[in-house]
This record gives structure tokens, sequence and C-alpha cells, in this order.
């Protein structure tokens, strides 16, 4: 008597190391083929979840921004096809996003390297052996728990957010009225929010401080033989050898930042949703637009940064192993 | 009475002993250090400082301007004032809700994502990680709008189920950070141990479940409490997703003033209830930080991703 075939072996089955999928597809299963199928049964939840939630929205919130967006009750959304027009009145007339957008790329220029430029200090301060370090990083660490919008927005209303004698020595009339007011704005607010930007450099002052670590000791003893100084060893040893983690730093930072929930590009995004007159397509521009704005922030910075030469992969593995 | 000789007071043992060897041995640099450390530090948690004090003051402290840090009294009533009107306990339980089992699920599916792209060679595996690394850059605020619409559609909109669905799907927040922390743990294990668990006839699951998991519960561990803190401290897609549905502590903190005015029968909202109402929201997180600070660092030094 015929033995009874399961309902799936019509979809798949496995005959003689061969694979048969709809009954005529037929893939010989050599270890690696094996292995790829294996290796997509693992990324499988997130092949899924790429394709649903950040593929297919990606495409349609394009297509939104070429639409105006109606909502009719029971019916869903609804599209008008109103080609490149929220851009055209975006870039033409709305001032607001503008001028945030202006101030967003000028506020990354000075503060991702101040950011970056002070983590480093402390990570080269704190790599040094002395009692309380663990102590001092913790501190250093401890902004990367708490931040966040709502309890910056708090601490800002107070003016917690710098050291009160700087507000009070005058020195912020002094910044603007020196500088063209471009650079000024966010110079002040750079020295008015001090204190919450550098609550951004948490993560950065660990992340060289385990590059610090790793570093060949050998390598400033021989160049001391050499009679470098202190100043020399650290513009040619361990700066460069710090490029990998400025550069992974710096784009950290610039997303952080980008996606801060106190960022106001990203609140106005969120109203215009919401608003009236603009609506679902609107805001997708918009948000477009912002991308575009960050994806030219991260180009620039690798650009710049980018490190050119390969690390050894081989003996960072080995060692991390070891430990 | 010996005259006061500046070159035998500075003699060499001072010399040494102050200025060192080469100066950066010497405890004239580790003062400076100390000095420096302290300043930076005290500027670090300057906020949490006036924090602490603002909270303690009563509204006469609050207008004298002779009270500067030091309340004229150990006043609680902000505490308990800002307690009820967060209705604190309620709100902590729903915070820990949408917080805990976001973070949960992401850390898992990382892990199992990691793994996948760390321990396998399949075709387009290495356009697929980029596309893991791209969705870290593409700003949530592209696809929110679909992905609300999409909720809304799915009737998830408004619970729960909107920050779980993409924590679970690898496109939570930040899942590609967590992705490559597991990829870089997991790199790192000897494929030699996988060859010889499937010789003896281990298949690719158990050898996952029974050699790479119990090595990797550091991994587990710290991309489990950065998941939860980030996950507490998101408002912006949390306030879009959740909206009435749920209520977490940093959502109430938003509407802190016109909740407090509601409440208190038209009272107006002072600073220093405000930052009562700041600190015991902070609270959970910094008494777990101080019991798990060296898993945080420590965390991210062994997450790899410095060497990216």
């Amino acid at each position: 008597m015929n033995k009874k075939t399961p309902w799936y072996n019509r979809i798949y089955r496995v005959e003689k190391q061969t694979l048969v999928l709809f009954q005529v597809l037929r893939i010989p299963l050599t270890s690696k083929v094996r292995e790829a199928f294996s290796g997509y049964a693992f990324i499988s939840i997130w092949l899924i979840g790429f394709l649903f939630l950040t593929a297919i929205p990606l495409v349609e919130s394009l297509i939104y921004s070429f639409n105006r967006i109606t909502i009719v009750g029971g019916e869903g959304i609804q599209l008008i096809d109103v080609g490149w027009q929220n851009f055209i009145t975006i870039l033409t007339n709305d001032l607001t996003f503008i001028e945030q957008v202006q101030q967003f790329i000028w506020e990354m220029i000075i503060y991702v390297p101040v950011i970056i430029i002070l983590a480093m200090v402390i990570a080269i301060l704190l790599n040094r052996p002395f009692k309380f370090r663990g102590f001092f990083r913790a501190i250093f660490f401890l902004p990367v728990i708490i931040t966040s919008g709502p309890v910056v927005t708090e601490l800002l209303r107070q003016g917690a957010g710098t050291i009160p004698s700087l507000s009070e020595s005058g020195f912020l009339t002094i910044i603007e009225s020196i500088f063209p007011s471009f650079l000024a704005q966010p110079l002040v607010e750079l020295f008015t929010e001090l204190i919450f930007i550098l609550w951004f450099s948490g993560v950065q002052v660990v992340l060289f401080l385990a590059g610090l670590q790793k570093m060949d000791q050998s390598m400033y003893e021989a160049a001391q033989m050499d009679g470098a100084n202190g100043w020399e060893t650290f513009w040619k040893i361990t700066l460069p050898s710090l490029k990998n983690i400025i550069f992974v730093s710096a784009i950290y930072t610039i997303v952080t930042l980008a996606t801060f929930s106190n960022n106001p590009i990203i609140a106005y995004i969120r109203i215009a949703m919401f608003e009236g007159a603009k609506g679902y397509g609107y805001a997708s521009a918009l948000a477009w637009l912002y991308f575009l704005v960050i994806a030219l922030l991260l180009l620039g910075t690798s650009l710049l940064l980018n490190p050119k030469e390969k690390r050894i992969k081989e003996r960072k593995t080995y060692q991390g192993f070891q430990r | 009475m010996k005259p006061f000789n500046i070159q035998s007071f500075w003699n060499a043992k001072r010399k040494r002993k102050w200025l060192g060897l080469k100066f950066s041995d010497g405890l004239l640099f580790k003062w400076i250090l100390y000095a420096l450390l302290i300043v930076i530090g005290f500027v670090y948690i300057y906020p949490l400082i006036h924090m602490v004090s603002y909270s303690l003051k009563t509204l006469e402290d609050l207008l004298d301007p002779s009270i500067q840090y030091l309340p004229s009294s150990l006043y609680l009533q902000n505490f308990i004032d800002a307690y009820i009107t967060l209705d604190f306990m309620n709100t902590l339980g729903e915070t820990l809700l949408v917080t805990l089992i976001p973070a949960l699920f992401q850390t898992l599916v990382a892990s199992l994502i990691g793994y996948g792209f760390a321990r396998f060679e399949f075709p387009f595996k290495k356009l697929l990680f980029v596309l893991v690394l791209a969705t870290y850059i593409i700003p949530p605020q592209v696809t929110m709008i679909p992905r609300y619409v999409l909720f809304f559609n799915l009737g998830i909109l408004e619970s729960i189920w909107a920050i779980i669905v993409p924590a679970t799907l690898g496109q939570g927040l930040f899942s590609a950070i967590f992705i490559l922390i597991f990829y870089q743990f997991y790199r790192m294990i000897p494929k030699v141990i996988d060859e010889a668990a499937q010789i003896d006839g281990a298949s690719r699951w158990t050898i996952y479940t029974t050699i790479a998991i119990p090595l990797s519960l550091p991994s587990f561990l710290t991309s489990f409490l950065f998941s939860f803190v980030w996950y507490w401290n998101e408002t912006y897609l949390n306030r879009l997703f959740l909206g009435g549905g749920g209520e977490t502590l940093l959502l109430r903190l938003l509407n802190f003033a016109s909740a407090f005015n509601n409440l208190m029968g038209g009272d107006y909202a002072n600073e220093a209830i405000r930052m009562a109402a700041t600190l015991l929201i902070i609270l959970p997180l910094l008494l777990m930080y101080v019991v798990l600070q060296r898993l945080f660092i420590e965390g991210i030094d062994r997450s790899g991703i410095t060497g990216e």
C-alpha cells in the first residue's frame, strides 16, 4: 500500500541529497547549499522585518512624498499625485524647515568635533593608572543612561545646561557680537547647552578608552628610546591608531544627535504629519529631505575621516577570543 | 633659624617625587590629572546636582535669592506631589512593560541574526549585511509614516504591539547595533568547535542553542541592558505609536505641567516640583546604573564595536 505523503511534500521534499521544490526545481544538497539555507533560516526574521518594515515603507514614503494624502474615513488613505509640488513648496516656502536644517548642519559641524575631541581627552586622562579610575569612568558614562528628550528639556528650561558663571560673565554676548550671526547662534547654543552636548560623549569615551588600551605599549617605548616627547608620540602614534575609532564615533555622534527626540526638525516632521494643510505626503517629503541632509553629512564625514589602511583582522580576533 | 634656601629645599629627592623621571610619573602630574578629572566630572553631573538641590526646595527657598544650592530644610513634599501627579507606580509598571518586552525580543532576535551573518556563508551575504548597517543610518522619520499607516491597518496602533513588532523583526530601536554586537562576538568563536559538534551529529540549531548561546551570555546581557535603556529613554516614536494607548514615565513628564495643573486644582507646577518629577523618573535608571555600572561599560569594551 502506498504510504501517505504529507501535504508539504508538494512544496518541498528531500530525495537522495536533492531538494525538490514545487515538484520541479531540483537543487543538489551539497554542504555549501545546506549552509546557505541554514544562514538564510537564521536571518529570515530580519529579512521579513527589513522587507515589510524598512524596504517597503521606504518606497512607500517616497511615493507619499510625491502625493497629497487625505484620510477618508473607512477607506484609509487617498493619494493625489502632485509631482514635485511638496518638495518645491518646502524648498521655496517652508522657511522654518530650511532654517532648522541650516542650523542643524552648523550644529553638527561644531558639535561633532567638540564631542569627539572631548571624549578623546577624557579617555586619555582615564587611561592613566590612578585611584578611583572606575569611579570617574562611571561618571562620564552616566549620561548615556539618563539622557532623554524630556529630561534634557526640563533641565534646560531651568538653565542647568551650562555652568552658571559662563552665562553670568557676559561671555555669550561677546560671542554674539564677534561672530557673524549664522555662526553665533550655534555657538551661543553650544555654550548654553554645553553640558548636554558633553552628555552625548559617554559612549565615545568608552570607545576611545578601549582603543587606547588595545594599543601596543612597545611602540611607545620605542618612540621614547628614539627621544620622542609626549606631544610627538600623541600626534605620531596615538592619534593615527585611533583613526578607526574617531570615524566610528563621528558616525555614532551624528546619528544619535540627528534622531534625538529634542531635535526640532524631527518634531517639525511629526507636527506636519498631523497638520491639515500638510499631511503625510508633505511630512514624507520633509523626512526624505532630512534623510538626504544626514546622508550628505555622513558622506562628508567618511570622506574626511575614513581610515584608509585596513586593520590586521586576524590578530585582533585572536586577542578578543583570548579574553 | 636656618635661612630658607630654595636650592636645598628643592633637592633631588623632592624633585623626583613631584616631577618624576619624565614628569608624567610625578606627583604634580597626578594632582593635575585629578584636578582636571574632578572639574570635568563636576561639569558632567552639574545638572544632577541642580536637580537634587532644586527638588528639595520649598516655594520660599525658590524665591529667596540667598539660597542657591543648599535648601533651608529637608522638604519632601515636592516628591509626594510629583509622585501623585505622575501616578508613579502605575506608570512605572506600564513603562517597564513597553520597555522590557521589546528589549528582550530585540536582544534575542539580534542574537539569531548576528549568528546567521557570522557563522554561515550564503549568497548576497555582504549586500545584506550592508543593508543591516544601513538601517542604522536611515532616520526613523523616513519609515515611520508608512509604518504608522501599516500599524493602523493591522489594528495594532496605540498598543504595545506597535513597539514589539519592529523589535521582534530586527527593525527596532538601533537594532543594527545589537546585531553588530552579536556578529562581532560570534565571529570570534573558532569554527572547529562547530565542526566537532557537527561530526557528533549536532544540527545547526543545536550548535547555536547549546554552544553559541552559553558562550555569548555576556553579549546578551549588554545588549539587553542597552536596549532597555534606549527604549526607556525613547519618546519620539513611543509618542507616535503608543499615542493614548500607553503612558510611559517620560511621556508623562512631557505633559507634566498641565497634568499637575488639573490634579492640584489649578496650582502651578513650580521648578522644584518639576525637578522632583524629573528626578523620580530617572531614579529607576540611576539605581540600576549604580548596581550594574560595570556591566554597561565593560559591555561596550567586549562588544568589539571599537574594531569596526
